[in-house]
C-alpha cells in the first residue's frame, strides 16, 4: 500500500539529512530496518497511536533548538560507586567515561565493533518483532541511522551499577542512541541512565532478559526545558526472568518514552514504572505495550503525573494476553496529579484478553491537590507550601517505590524535591 | 487562653448559619467541655478556629493568647499553639508518620524562631510517647492514617499532641468509636498533658470520656450557641436525662 504523498515526502527529508553508517555487522539489520521505515512512513498527526502527542518536532528533518539548563544541583548518581559511561550530544566519551571492564559484563561501543558480534541476534531484531500490531518507526529509523550506542552484555553479577551519562552540550544537538543488552541466563544487574543527551534524542534499547536473569533499570531524563526525546524500550523476557525499568522526567518539551515488554517465557515478571514533573511548555507521553505469550507472568503499569501551568501528560497502556498465556497476572494504573486548572492529562488504557484464567486490572484518575489533606498537614503547622511538596511526592510514591533499592528511591525523591522548590523560589 | 466573643458563623456556599453567638472562654490549666446533640455546630466550631476553608465569619470574635486567631493563616495558629485532634483524622497515603510528624515539629519549631529537634532527639522523644500510647514501631513508619483502625487513628492524634506540646487542645469526639481500653490509654495521654500552662477544650457526645478526663466546667451546645454552662455535675445530668430537658429548661 503507497504511502500518502505527504508522509513519503517528510520521511524523506528525515532520511535524507542522516547517513547511514556503513562497513560493519550491523549493515544487513540497518539496511532492513531503513526499508522498513520506507514502508511504514514516519508518524504524522493523522495516526492514531500519535493522537495525542504531535510528532512533528520529532520527525523534522532539523532538531529545534534547545539551551542547556543548570539548575546548580549534583547530578543524579552522582555519589554513587557505579561503572560511568559517559555520552556528549550523543557520541560516547572515552575520556570522560571509566574503563570498561567490570567483572561479569562485557561492554562495547556499537560504532566500534566492527567483528560478528553476539548482538547480531538483538540488534533491531527485538524492535522489528514489535512493528506490529502497532507500527513504531521512530524506533526504525534509530536502528537503521543510530551512529554510537553500547552493546552491554551481563555474564555475571557486577558488582556496581553500569550508569549511563548523557550530557547536553550543544544548543542543535540530534542524537541517535541504540544500545543492546542481553542478560545472560541467572545473571543479573542494574542499570541506570540520566542526563539530558541532546536537543533532540531518538534512543532505542533493546533487552532480552534469559531465564532466570535479572534487569533493573532506572532512568532519570534531564530537565533541560526546550528538549525534546523518543525513547523506546523493547524487552524480552525468557522463563523466570524479571525485568524492572522506572523513568522520572523532569521538564523538557517534548518527550515520547515507549516501552513494549514481550514475555516468551513462563512465570516471569516485569514492571514498568514513570513519574514526571512538568511546568508549562511540557508535553510527556508514556506509550506501553505488553504481551503476554507465556503462562503465569505479572507485569506491572505504574504511572504518575504532576503536571502544572498548562503541562500536558499522555499514557497509552496495553495489556495483550494471547489465547495460551494462562494465569497471566496484569496490572495497569496510570494517574495524573493536576497542580492547576490548565493543565491536562490524556489517557487510554487498553486490556485485549484472549485466555480466560487470567487477572488484570486498569486504571486512571486525574485529580487536584487532596484539600483534606492539605488541611489536616497546615492544622499540624506544616506550611502550605510545604505539605503542597508534601503531598505530591506521597503522589508519585507508588511509581518510585518500584524501585527496589532504597537508595536509589531517596535520589530520585530528592531530584523532585528540588523541582518543586525550584518552582516555588 | 482561648477567648471567643459572639461567634457567628455561615456556610461560605450556602445561606445557612451554623454558629449563632458563641461566648466561651478557656483559662489557661482548665478543662472545659462541650457537650450538644449532633448538627448542633460542636466540630464547625472546632473547624473555624483551627481555620478550615468553606466557613465565613459574620460577626464576632476568637483570639489565643490575645492574638486574634481568625486572621491567620492555618499554620501559624498551629505554631501559635492551637491543636485540633479530629473528629475524622485524614488518611495520608504516601506521607510516612514519621515524616510527617517530625516536618511538624520542626515546622512550628522554625515558626516560632527555635531551634529544630535533631534527628536522634526526635526519636528518642517520639518512642517514648508512642509506647505510652501503645504504638508500635511499625505504626509509626506506616503512611499517614492509613490502615489504621478507628482506635488507632485518635491514639496518633494523641501522640501528635503530645509531640507537639500545645498551648490550647481542642478534642473532637476523641471518644467515638473506642473501646474502654483505648479510651483509658486517650484519657491518660490527655491527663499526661494537663499542665497549668495548657488548656483543654472536650468536645464529646458522652460522660464517659468525662469521666477519664475530668472537667472543671461543662457546657452544652444546641443549635449554634452554648445555651447552658456548669460544673461536672451538668454532664451527669445529660447522662441521665439526655438533652431534652436542658433544651426545654432554655426554649
Ligand atoms: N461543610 C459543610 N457543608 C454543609 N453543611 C455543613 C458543613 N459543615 C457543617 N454543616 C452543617 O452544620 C451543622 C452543624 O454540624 P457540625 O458542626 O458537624 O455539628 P456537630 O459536630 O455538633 O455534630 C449540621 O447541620 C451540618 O450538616
Ligand atoms: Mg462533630
Amino acid at each position: 500500500m503507497a504511502l500518502p504523498q505527504a508522509k513519503q515526502d517528510a520521511t524523506e527529508a528525515r532520511i535524507t539529512a542522516l547517513s547511514l553508517p556503513e562497513g560493519g555487522w550491523a549493515d544487513p539489520a540497518r539496511r532492513d530496518a531503513l526499508a522498513r521505515v520506507r514502508a511504514m512512513g514516519l508518524p504524522n498527526a493523522r495516526d492514531e497511536y500519535w493522537k495525542f502527542t504531535r510528532p512533528d518536532t520529532l520527525v523534522a528533518a532539523e532538531a529545534p533548538a534547545a539551551a542547556t539548563m543548570d539548575s546548580g544541583e549534583a547530578p543524579l548518581f552522582d555519589s554513587r560507586d557505579r561503572l560511568k559511561l559517559v555520552f556528549v550530544d550523543g557520541v560516547f566519551s572515552p575520556e570522560e567515561s571509566d574503563d570498561l571492564s567490570l567483572e561479569g559484563v562485557t561492554i562495547d561501543r556499537l560504532a566500534e565493533a566492527k567483528d560478528i558480534h553476539w548482538a547480531k541476534d538483538l540488534y533491531g531484531v527485538l524492535e522489528a518483532r514489535a512493528q506490529s500490531p502497532v507500527a513504531r518507526p521512530l524506533a526504525a529509523l534509530n536502528t537503521a541511522f543510530a551512529s554510537d550506542g553500547l552493546l552491554i552484555h551481563v555474564t555475571g553479577k557486577p558488582s556496581k551499577p553500569i550508569s549511563l551519562i548523557y550530557r547536553h552540550v550543544s544548543d542543535r544537538s540530534d542524537a541517535i542512541l541504540h544500545h543492546v543488552v542481553k542478560v545472560d541466563p541467572g545473571a543479573e544487574a542494574t542499570i541506570l541512565e540520566n542526563g539530558p543527551a541532546a536537543a533532540r534524542f531518538n534512543k532505542c534499547m533493546e533487552v532480552d532478559v534469559a531465564e532466570g536473569a535479572c534487569l533493573h533499570h532506572i532512568r532519570a531524563q534531564g530537565r533541560d526545558h526546550e528538549r525534546r526525546a523518543a525513547t523506546h524500550i523493547f524487552a524480552r523476557l525468557e522463563k523466570e526472568s524479571v525485568f524492572k525499568s522506572f523513568t522520572l522526567t523532569v521538564n523538557g518539551a517534548m518527550t515520547r518514552n515507549e516501552v513494549v515488554v514481550e514475555f516468551t517465557g513462563d512465570d516471569a515478571v516485569a514492571h514498568v514504572a514513570g513519574a514526571c514533573m512538568g511546568d508549562g511548555d511540557f508535553h510527556h507521553d508514556d506509550t506501553v505495550f505488553v504481551t503476554h505469550d507465556a503462562v503465569n507472568c505479572e507485569s506491572r503499569q505504574v504511572f504518575k503525573k504532576v503536571l502544572r501551568n498548562g503541562a500536558t501528560g499522555v499514557f497509552q497502556g496495553k495489556i495483550l494476553v494471547k489465547p495460551d498465556a494462562q494465569k497471566t497476572d496484569g496490572y495497569q494504573i496510570s494517574q495524573s496529579l493536576l497542580l492547576d486548572g490548565d493543565s491536562q492529562f490524556l489517557a487510554k488504557p487498553e486490556l485485549e484478553i484472549y485466555a480466560d484464567d487470567v487477572a488484570c486490572s486498569h486504571g486512571s484518575t486525574s485529580g487536584a491537590i487532596d484539600e483534606d489533606g492539605l488541611f489536616y498537614l497546615r492544622a499540624r503547622g506544616v506550611p502550605r507550601g510545604t505539605a503542597e511538596d508534601l503531598l505530591t511526592i506521597a503522589f508519585i510514591a507508588e511509581a518510585v517505590q518500584e524501585v527496589e533499592d532504597e537508595s536509589l528511591q531517596e535520589d530520585l525523591v530528592e531530584r523532585v524535591a528540588g523541582w518543586l522548590a525550584r518552582r516555588r523560589d | 487562653m482561648l477567648e471567643i466573643k459572639n461567634l457567628h458563623v455561615k456556610l461560605e456556599e450556602e445561606d445557612k448559619q451554623i454558629l449563632k453567638g458563641v461566648d466561651l472562654t478557656v483559662e489557661a490549666g482548665k478543662v472545659h467541655a462541650i457537650m450538644g446533640p449532633n448538627g448542633s455546630g460542636k466540630s464547625t466550631l472546632s473547624y473555624v478556629l483551627s481555620g478550615r476553608d468553606g466557613y465565613e465569619v459574620t460577626d464576632g470574635s476568637a483570639t489565643l493568647l490575645g492574638e486574634d486567631l481568625l486572621d491567620m493563616e492555618v499554620e501559624d495558629r498551629a505554631a501559635a499553639g492551637l491543636f485540633l485532634a479530629f473528629q475524622y483524622p485524614v488518611e495520608i497515603p504516601g506521607v510516612g508518620n514519621m515524616t510527617f510528624l517530625r516536618t511538624a515539629v520542626n515546622a512550628q519549631r522554625k515558626a516560632r524562631g527555635e531551634e529544630e529537634m535533631s534527628s536522634a532527639e526526635f526519636l528518642k522523644v517520639i518512642r517514648a510517647r508512642a509506647k505510652d500510647l501503645k504504638i508500635d514501631a511499625e505504626m509509626l513508619k506506616r503512611p499517614v492514617n492509613v490502615g489504621f483502625s478507628g482506635g488507632e487513628k485518635k491514639r496518633n492524634e494523641i501522640l501528635q499532641m503530645a509531640m507537639l506540646e500545645p498551648k490550647m487542645c481542642i478534642l473532637d469526639e476523641t471518644d467515638s468509636g473506642l473501646d474502654v481500653d483505648a479510651m483509658k490509654l486517650v484519657a491518660d495521654g490527655v491527663n499526661a498533658l494537663r499542665d497549668e500552662g495548657r488548656g483543654f477544650l472536650v468536645i464529646t457526645h458522652y460522660q464517659r470520656l468525662l469521666d477519664h478526663i475530668k472537667p472543671d466546667v461543662v457546657h452544652i451546645m444546641a443549635n449554634g450557641r452554648i445555651i447552658k454552662t456548669g460544673g461536672p455535675e451538668l454532664a451527669l445530668e445529660v447522662e441521665q436525662n439526655g438533652y431534652a430537658d436542658i433544651l426545654e429548661e432554655v426554649a
